[in-house]
């Protein structure tokens, strides 16, 4: 029982993987698996960074402006004819900076969170509107920038490997770091944390600074992949992002939840996009059923939803006896 | 029996890995105070939260009023009038202290708009009801935990209850604040209401309890009136076994002087100054709102000044923050466990040690875990914290133990000195006497000692020299032989300054 607890985003998945693949035989293919995994491999590299900074009892509303804004600068620098290793780290230094402004006004200026990304949000993308002029921004020909992108490494698409490297990353700093530990306490009891001497500013000005970067790295992905950069690109990617982390069991009242959640989380979102495009559901009812999926995730680890479950659970049992 | 007003029968409940309790019996009755005493994690406030209607048992049967009842939540328990006291405080800090006392039972004209009028009044009786001498609109935040116990109290009254449980009330309550609330007790025996009461302080219940429950491992021991009964008898149940001397004294070795603060000035705390010296423990103490909490936060870094100066070791230091004082070696248990003290949120491991956690660091950065958790293992049991393993969640431990989990991450920083703002609250007779015997070791190994304590017994039974506050100003620095109960209430109410002579 404890283990079915402990994993239930996981097993969501399995169930949610098991009915589709007996309605739609594409489904089932080692190549739709691959495709799956790499389409979902840019909300999980944002969805990481969100989880921490949930954890910590935040949220972060700007992280497909920094995405675009980040992308937006790489794919000029590559098109002026900069090397892609100059476009890479332009674009993580945005993203860097985006999350240290993020960070300082919610830590030292003592913002709300959401206000404060809610702005930043704005003005990041009028940054990116006025970098770009509105227009979208051909990155032109660049082997080793599209690599990060199309690139494959054994036959596995790079963006996967990535997103795997980041993932081990960011579980080892979450299980086996102090900055970990700091991210669960300040996030359970920001004062208590503080009387224990941790400097919570600090603290969560790197959380929000991580979860920039990771944006950037998103960023860079999707420009690999298009080959260019859209000034609105990432419009409505915070809420994937948020929706993978709350799926996967994370509480946005902070300090609790994981990384591995947020995983499964993102998959289901993956999954699910991938079963309804190949069943060739309309895009409108999609974002219903995606929606009805979330409430359903989230409802049940309420005692409402939990009630519910489990009284229904109590009569198949009683059934069977 | 006629006068029986509730009977809880057999009542078990377990949490996962936790027999909380196997067996509670209790029988209340009509227009007395029934207490109910145990150690820390016997169950009692388990068996209250069952009775209320927060939990569900696994087993057992409850009588009231003579009917078999079985509350599925606290509104059903309250309709029938039965009001319970947490042990935890449960006010919302943003909140003002009349929002506080109704919420969800705000008062509401016939269009649904909130009575604020009606809601103030009603707040100015129960206040001055339980006689806390506050304006309803102060918000709770910037209330001392005494104060908000007061208001914790008062809300019970909302509701009109035959049945008050009090889970702890007087934990953080100073002995005029106690007073106030026996007071308010008699009065409501007189009107015929019962009343279960838990708590840690025996000398308490032979003042207030017509019966005592004891409970031991989530089992009932014993249930006597508290007229054939005595106070070893009781210790006797609690711990099952016996214990020694409550207040063992251990004459601290005065070393040299560790840490000094000169002429501290900041909102009620005005122009203090003085030292502390290895092997000492050194007691504040002083009514709620006196201002000893204030200093030793200030000293902690915790609390801001508007001036005054720090020395370690005679040199001049910098401490703004908590994270420089621990540099200094200086750490500091919190008062309120619940509000800064602790990260309930997370393991019994990850609080004991958030404050150490450099110290664990090797290669890349890494915890290294398995040292982690020997060093948690031994101060679990060191002291005796009762959690089926490190890795429970601190939420889950009874108040007492929680208590503890607070100290035993203050005692791994290892600290040069050591600040206990009421270091036992919530700690049962046993458990007491091993803190302090644990506080008497540090000492004799060199560790400077700060107490804060509102037990008056406390101060006296461990200080070797105490400080006496009032309204911000340490009013006398007394030696141990110097000091008696008289002398230090005398200098901290005041207006006795020929006494000084
Ligand atoms: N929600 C919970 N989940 C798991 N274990 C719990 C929970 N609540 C209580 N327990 C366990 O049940 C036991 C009894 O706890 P309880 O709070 O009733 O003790 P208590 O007698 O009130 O102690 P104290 O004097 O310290 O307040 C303890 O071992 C505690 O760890
Ligand atoms: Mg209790």
């Amino acid at each position: 029982m404890d283990i079915l607890k402990r994993n239930k985003p996981f097993i969501g998945l399995l169930l949610l993987c098991v009915a589709i693949a007996f309605v739609s035989p594409d489904f089932r293919t080692t190549g739709n698996f691959l495709i799956i995994l790499r389409q979902t491999s840019i909300n999980f590299i944002i969805a990481l960074g969100m989880t921490l900074v949930i954890l910590t009892g935040g949220i972060d509303l700007s992280v497909g402006s920094i995405l675009a804004f980040s992308s937006a600068v790489s794919a000029w620098l590559l098109a002026s004819g900069y090397h892609a290793g100059l476009a890479i780290c332009a674009a993580l230094l945005i993203g860097a900076a985006c999350g240290l402004i993020n960070g300082i006004f919610i830590s030292y200026g003592k913002l709300q969170p959401f206000i404060m990304t809610l702005v930043s949000m704005t003005i990041f993308r009028g940054l990116t509107l006025v970098f770009t002029d509105g227009r979208p921004i051909n990155a032109g020909e660049n082997l080793t920038f599209e690599f990060v992108g199309n690139g494959y490494i054994f036959g596995i698409p790079f963006p996967i490997i990535l997103m795997i490297f980041l993932f081990a990353l960011a579980y080892y700093l979450l299980n086996w770091t102090r900055f970990g530990r700091y991210i669960y306490a300040i996030g359970g009891n920001e004062d208590a944390s503080r009387l224990a001497g941790i400097n919570v500013e600090i603290n969560k000005t790197a959380v929000y600074i991580a979860c920039g970067i990771l944006s950037a790295i998103a960023g860079i992905i999707l420009t690999s992949r298009l080959a260019g950069a859209q000034p609105t690109a990432g419009t409505g990617y915070e809420l994937d992002a948020i929706a993978a982390a709350v799926v996967g069991g994370t509480s946005l009242a902070g300090g609790i939840g994981n990384i591995q959640g947020t995983f499964a989380g993102a998959l289901i979102i993956g999954v699910l996009s991938n079963a309804l495009n190949l069943l060739k559901v309309s895009s409108y009812y999609q974002t219903i059923v995606k929606g009805l999926v979330i409430l359903i995730a989230v409802l049940i680890d309420q005692p409402f939803g939990r009630k519910i479950v489990m009284t229904l659970l109590q009569k198949i049992k009683g059934r069977k006896l | 029996m006629e006068n029986v007003l509730l009977e809880m029968k057999g009542i078990s409940k377990s949490f996962p890995g936790v027999k909380a309790l196997k067996s509670g019996n209790l029988t209340v009755y009509k227009g007395r105070v029934m207490a109910l005493l145990g150690e820390n994690g016997a169950g009692k406030s388990t068996l209250m939260n069952i009775l209320s209607g927060v939990f569900e048992a696994d087993g057992g049967e409850i009588f009231y009023q003579g009917k078999k009842v079985s509350f599925k939540n606290t509104h059903q328990s309250a309709g029938c009038g039965i009001a319970m006291i947490h042990q935890e405080l449960n006010l919302i800090p943003r909140l003002s202290a009349a929002e506080n006392l109704f919420l969800g039972r705000e008062f509401t004209n016939r269009f649904g708009k909130l009575d604020k009028k009606k809601i103030y009044q009603k707040s100015q009786e129960l206040l001055k009801k339980v006689r806390l001498d506050i304006p309803p609109d102060t918000i709770v935040k910037d209330l001392s935990v005494g104060a908000r116990q007061m208001i914790e109290i008062a809300k019970s009254f909302t509701i009109d209850a035959n049945l008050i449980i009090m889970d702890e009330p007087t934990a953080s309550l100073v002995d005029r604040d106690v007073e106030r609330l026996f007071d308010l007790i008699a009065e409501l025996k007189k009107d015929g209401k019962s009343i279960i009461y838990i708590s840690h302080r025996l000398d308490e219940i032979f003042k207030i309890a017509d019966d005592v429950t004891v409970m031991r491992d989530g089992e009932f021991v014993s249930m006597r009136p508290i007229v054939q009964t005595n106070e070893e008898q009781l210790i006797e149940d609690i711990v099952g076994r016996k214990v020694g001397k409550r207040y063992p004294f251990v004459k601290g070795v005065r070393g040299k002087k560790i840490f000094e603060f000169k002429n501290l000035v900041g909102k009620n705390i005005k122009n203090s100054s003085g030292a502390f010296y290895e092997g000492q423990t050194v007691g504040f103490s002083g009514l709620v709102g006196s201002g000893r909490t204030e200093l030793a936060r200030a000293i902690f870094g915790a609390y801001n000044l508007s001036g005054g100066e720090f020395f370690v070791d005679a040199k001049s230091v910098k401490i703004k923050t908590p994270k420089q004082a621990l540099k200094c070696g200086i750490v500091y248990l919190s008062e309120d466990r619940k509000g800064d003290g602790l990260v309930l949120s997370i393991s019994v491991l990850g609080n004991t040690t958030l404050s150490s956690l450099k110290s664990l660091e090797s290669k890349l950065l890494k915890i290294n875990k398995k040292k982690e958790k020997s060093i948690v293992k031994s101060l679990i049991e060191k002291l005796y914290i009762k959690t089926p393993s490190g890795a429970q969640i601190v939420k889950n431990l009874s108040g007492g133990n929680q208590q503890k989990v607070a100290l035993a991450r203050a005692l791994m920083v290892k600290p040069k000195l050591l600040i206990l703002d009421e270091p036992t609250r919530g700690i049962d007779v046993g458990a007491k006497k091993e803190i302090y015997d644990l506080i008497n070791e540090l000492k004799s190994a060199g560790m400077a000692i700060l107490m804060i304590s509102s037990d008056m017994n406390e101060i006296l039974g461990l200080s070797d020299r105490v400080m006496v506050f009032r309204e911000g100003e340490i009013t006398a620095n007394l030696e141990r032989e110097e000091a008696s109960s008289e002398r230090i209430m005398s200098y901290a109410i005041g207006g006795v300054s020929s006494l000084r002579a």
